[in-house]
């Protein structure tokens, strides 16, 4: 199973290091990142893989939200059928 | 990977433009509760209430942490009380403080089913139970009451129009020092659905399976939002777009509701293609409408958008569900929209205009605030209108108004909450329509309804 982590706000040094950490502490595994930098907005989405998970899911979403809050960006964990189910037929 | 674009378009409508699951609504039949003890027989409802739904709460909050979708209620309907009333003779109220005390221990904002339908005629325990209602949902707490006066099939039952006009106005005096809130609980259908998850109305059929989770979708701003990108565009262009954006809200709903019926065990129903609106800022069905280019909802032109908008979130809905019902289609609670509070305050919206709109969406005269002094018969035959428009067309009409008690048009009621606030709003009452209320019987069923 994946799931979707988005990472909206103001650039700041060592975003991705950060969210990248805070997935490896909790065992999910990074499959793809893509970012952009558009003046100073800073957009990443992060794809995981969440089968590995070494706390529960919601514990994962907490985690990084929190984390978001700290260096003051808008951090959303998804499950990756939220996107399907909406954007696919 | 997903596109960047999709997954951003799905948090922008998140975070800003109030998309939600409106709620997760779990039938439960009480058939097996029936006995001729009362007290017995209530002892059974709370406990097959609160032993079927003992996970609903925490499931819907589970779901919501991993899509990330706030699911605003969890809620209860029920079989109709007057069914087990038959059964059991006695106070009805028993019943309502059993599902009180279980929506209390479960966590739900409301429980739906202290119900008669009596389209074609009261059986045993049917008027018993409509005279209790107002006595119900003045002593408890989130027990919502609903009563189908007529069908279709089977016309108008005029007596029962007649009690129920009585038993409004009665609710309301009984909660007077509540802001009349025993009326907001209280919906008069016709046609009424029966896997409706929407309240009050919602209760839990006779023909439904014995546990069932049915699940209903919001978002009328993200509809105003994807209607605001498309300044110039003819109507032709906005029905598509809405259409997309309905699609995109429904599969969602498909989603939540798929998930739930595994969680829970129960099987999924269906999902009710409505775009129900909150009083919160950017929510409002209203918006849609002006958004189209009315300068205010309620001006020559509203009934058309409204067809308009209520088409389109329907052929949008139907194929990104596998099964659809409920009461599929745009809502108009005056209290409940920002946009109908503001429109009815400035007196451009009116009751009249109101009953037109009915005739085109998805529910009736809903939420609406009047006069405390109405008379009992002119609440009957604002029902008896409604009732003959749902007749005519074939559709769900209802009617949820609520005498304010001691206030009068100008005065303001506040709910508060998702029930909203409202200005009374002023009700032809020049003439009276007493003598052709208290003439009872049945409207006969309209030609229509020979298809067979």
């Amino acid at each position: 199973m994946k799931a979707v982590i988005t990472v909206i706000g103001h650039d700041t040094v060592g975003i991705l290091a950060k969210v990248s950490s805070a997935c490896a502490e909790k065992g999910a595994n990074i499959l793809d990142v893509t970012q952009s930098v558009m003046r100073d907005m800073f957009t990443m989405i992060m794809l995981i893989d969440i089968d590995g998970l070494t706390s529960d899911f919601s514990e994962l979403s907490s985690s990084l939200e929190k984390l978001g809050e700290q260096i003051g960006m808008k951090v959303h964990v998804m499950h990756e059928d939220i996107f399907n189910s909406m954007h696919r037929i | 990977m997903i596109n960047t674009k999709d997954i951003l378009e799905t948090i922008n409508m998140i975070d800003n433009e109030n998309l939600d699951i409106r709620t997760i609504t779990m039938g439960i039949s009480l058939l097996s509760c029936a006995g001729d003890d009362i007290e017995r027989s209530a002892d059974k409802v709370y406990d097959k209430i609160t032993r079927s739904a003992e996970k609903l709460v925490v499931t819907g909050e589970e779901i919501e942490r991993t899509y990330g979708i706030p699911i605003i209620n969890k809620r209860v309907s029920v079989t109709p009380i007057a069914m087990l009333s038959a059964a059991s003779g006695g106070d009805p109220v028993k019943y309502a403080r059993a599902m009180d005390r279980a929506a209390k221990e479960l966590g739900v904002n409301f429980i739906g089913g202290y119900s008669a339908l009596v389209h074609k005629g009261f059986s045993s325990g049917d008027r018993e139970l409509i005279s209790s209602i107002p006595e119900a949902l003045s002593e408890t707490e989130f027990v919502c009451s609903s009563v189908n006066v007529g069908s279709t099939k089977a016309g108008i039952n005029m007596d029962a129009v007649a009690m129920m006009g009585d038993a409004v106005v009665s609710a309301a005096r009984l909660t007077a020092d509540r802001n009349s809130i025993g009326a907001a609980k209280l919906v008069v259908f016709m046609n009424a659905p029966e896997d409706n998850p929407f309240m009050a109305g919602a209760f839990h059929g006779p023909g439904e399976p014995d546990l069932v989770v049915n699940v209903g979708v919001s978002g009328p701003g993200v509809v105003r939002a994807a209607v605001a990108k498309c300044p110039g565009a003819n109507l032709s262009t906005i029905a598509d777009v809405i259409k997309k954006t309905a699609f995109k809200i429904t599969r969602m709903g498909q989603l939540v509701g798929t998930v739930a019926s595994e969680k829970l065990g129960v099987p999924f129903g269906i999902v009710d293609l409505s775009l129900a609106p909150t009083p919160a800022v950017g929510d409002s069905v209203a918006h849609i409408l002006e958004e189209m280019g009315l300068e205010t909802c309620g001006v020559p032109g509203t009934t058309a958008a409204l067809a308009l908008l209520n088409d389109a979130v329907k052929k949008g809905g139907v194929m990104a569900s596998s099964h659809v019902g409920g009461l599929s289609g745009a809502f108009i609670p005056v209290s409940e929209d920002a946009g109908m509070i503001d429109a009815a305050r400035s007196g451009v919206l009116t009751i009249e205009k109101l009953e037109a709109m009915t005739a085109v969406c998805s529910v009736g005269l809903d939420m609406i605030i009047v006069p405390g002094d109405i008379s009992p018969a002119t609440v009957s035959a604002i029902i008896a209108d409604e009732a003959a428009i749902g007749m005519v067309n074939s559709k769900t009409t209802a009617v949820r108004v609520i005498p304010a008690i001691g206030k009068n048009v100008g005065d303001e009621l506040e709910f508060g909450g998702l029930l909203g606030s409202g200005p009374v709003m002023r009700v032809n009452d020049a003439g009276s329509s007493e003598v052709f209320i208290r003439r009872g019987g049945r409207i006969p069923a309209p030609l229509q309804s020979l298809k067979n």
